[in-house]
């Protein structure tokens, strides 16, 4: 379970920068979108991997045998601020199409 | 000293912020006075923290700590006020404050919702500077920088947004290294309340430590994105030079944010007391890297051509000082930093606010660009006896603050500039740090001659060459808003006394970690 998620980590990740580094502002609101969700696994996994565990304690139960409830704490609250923020780069990506009228990120196409 | 006061400087520009949004922009004149009532209140309250925080020695016990919910604070979330704190919560209220009446001026027009945005831009910088772990820091950081990108695309043009587009998507990448690195630090930990992380990095064994080191600095890169450090500050000129003045002015405390974390973080983390293989972790990259900020902000300055510019690649080089000062990781550098990190920031602001003032470019695209400078042409040396009219009041003003800008930026004698520069330069060569401690204090001198080269080349194009130069029409709120930020440095260069004992004494206090945690820990 380990190697398929640090391989999708990586493969999220690495998708993300390659589109950040595209011209388009598509692509590169498309690449902050891929990096934010593989820091939100990466969060999520951070407090070790174990399955059907419980995060909420019970009385008597084997503390060892329980999830980490604060990494999943803390990815809910990564994924909403990062929600939240790729929504307002939208709209700024909006904005700058229709005042540029094109979509490259410097507000001008290379080609002449 | 009641504690509560410790949540005050969040929870009020928040609901005012709040309050300020159900106004609605009908009742701009409510919304405006509530925002003067905010910043004045924070500015009594940062002053309450701060003499609750100062005392007679370091040691005693007067870091106020806040715990939320009245958990212990391993389980809950603590607010801490100790005296670097309580002087960043002074700092930003008088910035703030000494900001609104030229902010109230240019924002009496309709263009979204901006003053709430302000408002909550303090807020998040005050949670920033009081906050005592590491996830509340990511989250006030997020609210302060989504305040800033409204504010910085206020009144929106191509070039705004284009500028815009790219500090955001700057600072969006940055964040997400951030949470990565705070998530390899829980890993490592299983804790993110910094004084708790002060107490267990000594412990942390050598298997997991150099996990730990990774999470510190892919951490420490976001907060370098912010505080600009070369090559992470090539956003900064271009943005800071975009937003209009009165941002642009309150925009010079965002890179003294990330300064602020840097210091707090290495002093606190990465002081003596981490053990050997901790101790003074990344410092050299600090010193060698704010030392490449200060050349990098040189070389803009002196080829900016634009006043925007020129302001933006002075706060480069501020920052690239305060980068460096902090990487010596020695007291009496670190007082003299603060010093400079205070006079710096308002000088700043100063200067972004008289660039907006002497170029306005109300809603134009184009910024004036300079004429490039000519020294045998005609400009500036004929006409000698026709130009002999009575200078206008305005523009002797402008000219006069100009001056003093120019004097407390390069840090010449007699302003407060200079003692500061003198609070941070003079230890180096007392405390006998080696190599980079002397390319530091080089560096820093001569980076204060190229600001008099560049000031000086800037008036001169600006008060004296231009014969087509329309004297623009100043606002009184602008007026008052600068004299208020230089009359401030000036003050500091009256009075200096009680500020800089106030701040060796920080300095102190920062390199005694133990003092911390002992307050968050009781």
């Amino acid at each position: 379970m380990e190697a398929v998620l640090a391989l999708a980590i990586g493969v999220l990740a690495a998708s993300g920068v390659w589109l950040l580094l595209r011209p388009r502002t598509f692509q590169v609101i498309i690449g902050l979108t891929l990096i934010s969700y593989a820091v939100n696994l990466f969060i999520f996994c951070i407090g070790g991997l174990r399955t059907g565990a419980d995060p909420v304690l019970r009385s008597g139960a084997d503390i060892t045998q329980y999830a980490d409830p604060l990494p999943q704490a803390l990815v809910l609250t990564a994924i909403v601020i990062s929600f939240a923020t790729t929504a307002l780069f939208l709209v700024v990506l909006l904005a700058s199409r229709g005042l540029t009228g094109n979509d490259h990120v410097d507000g001008k196409d290379g080609t002449p | 000293m009641n504690t509560h006061l410790l949540a005050l400087p969040i929870v009020l520009p928040l609901l005012v912020a709040a309050l300020q949004l159900l106004l609605g922009e009908r009742r701009r004149r409510l919304v405006a006075a509530l925002s003067v009532a905010s910043c004045a209140v924070l500015v009594l309250l940062a002053t309450a923290l701060l003499m609750g925080a100062s005392g007679a020695s370091a040691g005693d016990g007067l870091t106020a700590v806040y715990r939320i919910g009245d958990w212990p604070a391993r389980f809950g979330i603590v607010l801490v006020a100790d005296r670097l704190s309580a002087l960043m919560l002074l700092l930003t209220a008088v910035l703030a404050l000494a900001l609104l009446p030229c902010a109230l001026g240019r924002w009496q027009q309709p263009g979204g919702p901006v003053q709430p945005m302000f408002q909550f831009l303090l807020m998040g910088l005050n949670g920033t500077f009081l906050t005592g772990d590491l996830f509340n820091l990511f989250v006030f950081f997020e609210v302060l920088l989504a305040a800033t990108y409204g504010l910085a695309l206020h009144r929106p043009g191509a070039r705004r947004v284009s500028a815009g587009l790219h500090y955001i998507a700057v600072n969006l990448l940055a964040s997400m290294l951030f949470l990565v690195g705070v998530s390899l630090i829980f890993g490592v930990t299983g804790t993110l309340n910094m004084a708790a992380l002060a107490q267990l990095i000594p412990t942390v064994p050598d298997n997991t430590r150099a996990l730990l080191h990774a999470g510190a600095a892919i951490l420490g890169v976001a907060f370098l994105v912010k505080a600009a450090m070369w090559p992470l500050g090539f956003w900064l000129p271009r943005t800071y030079a975009a937003a209009t003045s009165p941002v642009a002015a309150m925009f010079a405390i965002m890179t003294k944010v990330g300064v602020y974390v840097l210091l707090r973080l290495s002093l606190l983390l990465f002081g003596s007391d981490a053990g050997p293989a901790s101790a003074h972790f990344g410092d050299t990259w600090l010193l060698w890297g704010g030392m490449a900020t200060v050349v990098v902000g040189v070389v803009g300055m002196l080829g900016a051509r634009d006043l925007g510019k020129l302001a933006g690649y002075n706060v480069l080089i501020s920052s690239g000082t305060l980068l460096g000062a902090i990487g010596l990781q020695h007291p009496a550098v670190t007082a003299g930093a603060l010093a400079y990190l205070v006079i710096s920031t308002l000088a700043i602001a100063a200067f972004f606010l008289l660039a907006g003032m002497l170029a306005p470019d109300d809603e134009t695209e184009v910024t004036p660009l300079l004429e490039p400078y000519d020294p045998v042409g005609e400009a500036l040396y004929a006409d000698e006896d026709e130009n002999r009219a009575t200078l206008p009041a305005p523009v002797a003003l402008l000219g006069m603050c100009f001056l003093v800008c120019a004097l407390v930026l390069a840090g010449l004698p007699p302003l407060s500039g200079f003692l500061a520069k003198f609070a941070l330069l003079a230890p180096m060569l007392e405390i006998g740090a080696g190599r980079g401690a002397i390319a530091l204090f080089t560096l820093v001198v001569v980076a204060g001659f190229c600001t008099v080269v560049a000031m000086c080349r800037t008036g001169i194009q600006i008060f004296w060459a231009d014969e087509d130069w329309a004297f623009p029409a100043i606002r009184l709120g602008e007026a008052v808003s600068v004299l208020l930020l230089l009359g401030s440095c000036l003050a500091l260069s009256i009075w200096a006394d009680a500020p800089l004992r106030y701040l060796a004494a920080t300095a102190e206090q920062l390199n005694a970690p133990a003092h911390y945690i002992r307050a968050v820990f009781p």
